[in-house]
């Protein structure tokens, strides 16, 4: 299962990548084995306030809808338009095409309740 | 008392762990959702050929001398109609005429029908049957010394040339692999196929046979998520979702199994004073018009600003690429080509109501 070393993880399979004080947010590699075919991504709207450990995102696939929880508070600045044609870029490319949104951080100090990538390999039996 | 719910495996549990099957549970068994992908899965069985297994469906004969007049009693459709080695679809119905399963009779003897049900309803079927029946017979609970096999998808066929000769809902003797076998010209996909019924020692000698011969052809092993997105754009009803004891086979637009010129039968009454009467709501087909999430079951129907029904059954068909789905509809807002509104997450989407099956392939 792919972990990168770069990004921090929650468990609930979500994955960050910290530019600044932005955070870049996606589902992991196991996240998207496990959902399987993905056909639809609502992300949330640029402006809203998102809350850690809240769900802010829906990923469907074609046999469930699955919340995605932010994994930082904040301010959503984008979210990736690119996904409503290409929902599958979440399966093919998961921390790369398939990232869903940034987030302008609030509190980065909780980035320091998100798992490092062992602790996160761990976490899912790797 | 803390308890831990056991489900039960078919033969080919170990093959489909080899296979890399995600597992889940249905009906009470532990069955594969998927191999690979719904998508892959589902589109092999479009072009190709897929094979499930469905061992976890129930089986039961009814024999004897009487069996066909009993049968009759339990059973919407008039199964004098059905020649020996033909099938035919039916519906067991409870005295209100709510459906209590959906199923095929496979007439293989004279005197002698095979019934397939549903997995979750076998118990419950197999006493009612029981408590039902109006005359002597034989009544065998055989699904747990059954297994099946459906082979479903265009090249079927050609896996499987030697049970070319089987006609369209016909039924036959054959030995496959070397194993004695029921094959049945019947599926749950809308495509050409088979479906093999064989010992449960059987069935991995078969399974690995078919997938060998297959091979060739492109033929995948498919789980429960593509049996369900096939049957649903063909709008096949899935009972415990699109039907159960509380809908009528008139509301789930399956008048023409139920057979009203025969002598009575557990259900007439009601479903005569229905077709009377008029349904009050409908199970109605229906497709989104634009992009927008896949329709799940219990999302609220919406038109003129108001609740009129509920998704039983939705799906992003991968066929088509559009959301899919079947719903129970007010009959005054369930004329085909009426525009509904599905509400997902409270946001509403817009939908039309269209003829059944939603998938239409040029011939």
């Amino acid at each position: 299962m792919n972990v990168p070393n770069n990004l921090k993880y929650s468990k609930t399979h979500e994955w960050v990548r910290v530019e600044g004080n932005v955070a870049v947010v996606g589902v992991t590699d196991h996240a998207q084995e496990e959902l399987t075919d993905i056909v639809y991504v609502e992300n949330p709207s640029v402006g809203a306030h998102v809350e850690a450990t809240k769900g802010c995102a829906v990923v469907e696939s074609v046999k469930a809808a699955s919340d995605i929880y932010s994994p930082v508070s904040g301010e959503i600045v984008e979210a990736n338009e690119e996904l409503s044609n290409t929902p599958e870029s979440v399966n093919d490319d998961p921390y790369g095409k398939g990232w869903l949104f940034k987030i302008k951080m609030s509190d980065p100090a909780e980035l320091n309740d998100l798992l490092s990538p062992d602790d996160y390999s761990h976490h899912i039996g790797g | 008392m803390a308890s831990t719910q056991t489900y039960k495996r078919t033969p080919l549990y170990a093959a489909h762990l080899e296979w890399g099957a995600k597992m889940v549970p249905f009906g009470g068994w532990e069955m594969p959702v998927l191999y690979t992908g719904i998508v892959e899965e589902h589109t092999a069985v479009r072009e190709r050929a897929g094979l499930f297994d469905v061992s976890h469906m129930g089986e039961v004969l009814v024999a004897g001398p009487h069996a066909e007049a009993v049968l009759n009693h339990l059973l919407t459709n008039d199964v004098r109609k059905l020649p020996v080695n033909q099938a035919q679809y039916t519906l067991m119905c409870n005295d209100q005429g709510g459906i209590i399963d959906d199923l095929i009779v496979y007439r293989i003897e004279p005197t002698v029908y095979l019934l397939v049900i549903n997995a979750a309803n076998v118990e419950k079927d197999f006493d009612w049957m029981n408590a039902q029946a109006n005359a002597p017979v034989v009544l065998k609970n055989e699904s747990d010394t059954t297994a099946m096999l459906a082979l479903q998808g265009p090249m079927a066929v050609s896996v499987l040339p030697e049970c070319s000769g089987i006609p369209h809902f016909h039924i036959a003797r054959q030995l496959l692999a070397g194993k004695q076998c029921r094959v049945a010209r019947t599926g749950y996909t809308g495509e050409d196929g088979f479906e093999v019924l064989c010992e449960p020692a059987d069935a991995v000698a078969l399974w690995t046979e078919l997938l060998a011969r297959g091979k060739e052809f492109g033929v995948k092993p498919c789980g429960l998520g593509a049996r369900d997105s096939l049957r649903l754009e063909m709008c096949y009803p899935l009972n415990g979702s699109d039907m159960n004891g509380e809908t009528t086979p008139l509301e789930a637009g399956l008048d023409k199994f139920v057979s009203f010129d025969k002598q009575e039968f557990i259900g007439r009454t009601a479903l005569a004073e229905q077709r009377r009467n008029g349904v009050p709501r409908k199970l109605a087909a229906f497709k989104m018009t634009g992009k927008t999430p896949p329709p799940r079951p219990h999302y609220p129907i919406i038109a003129q600003n108001r609740k009129v029904g509920e998704v039983t059954s939705g799906v992003l068909s991968p066929t088509m690429g559009i959301g899919i789905g079947m719903a129970y509809v007010e009959s005054g807002a369930a004329a085909i080509g009426s525009k509904i509104e599905i509400e997902i997450r409270e946001k509403r989407h817009p939908a039309v109501i269209e003829t059944k099956p939603l998938l239409r392939r040029a011939k």
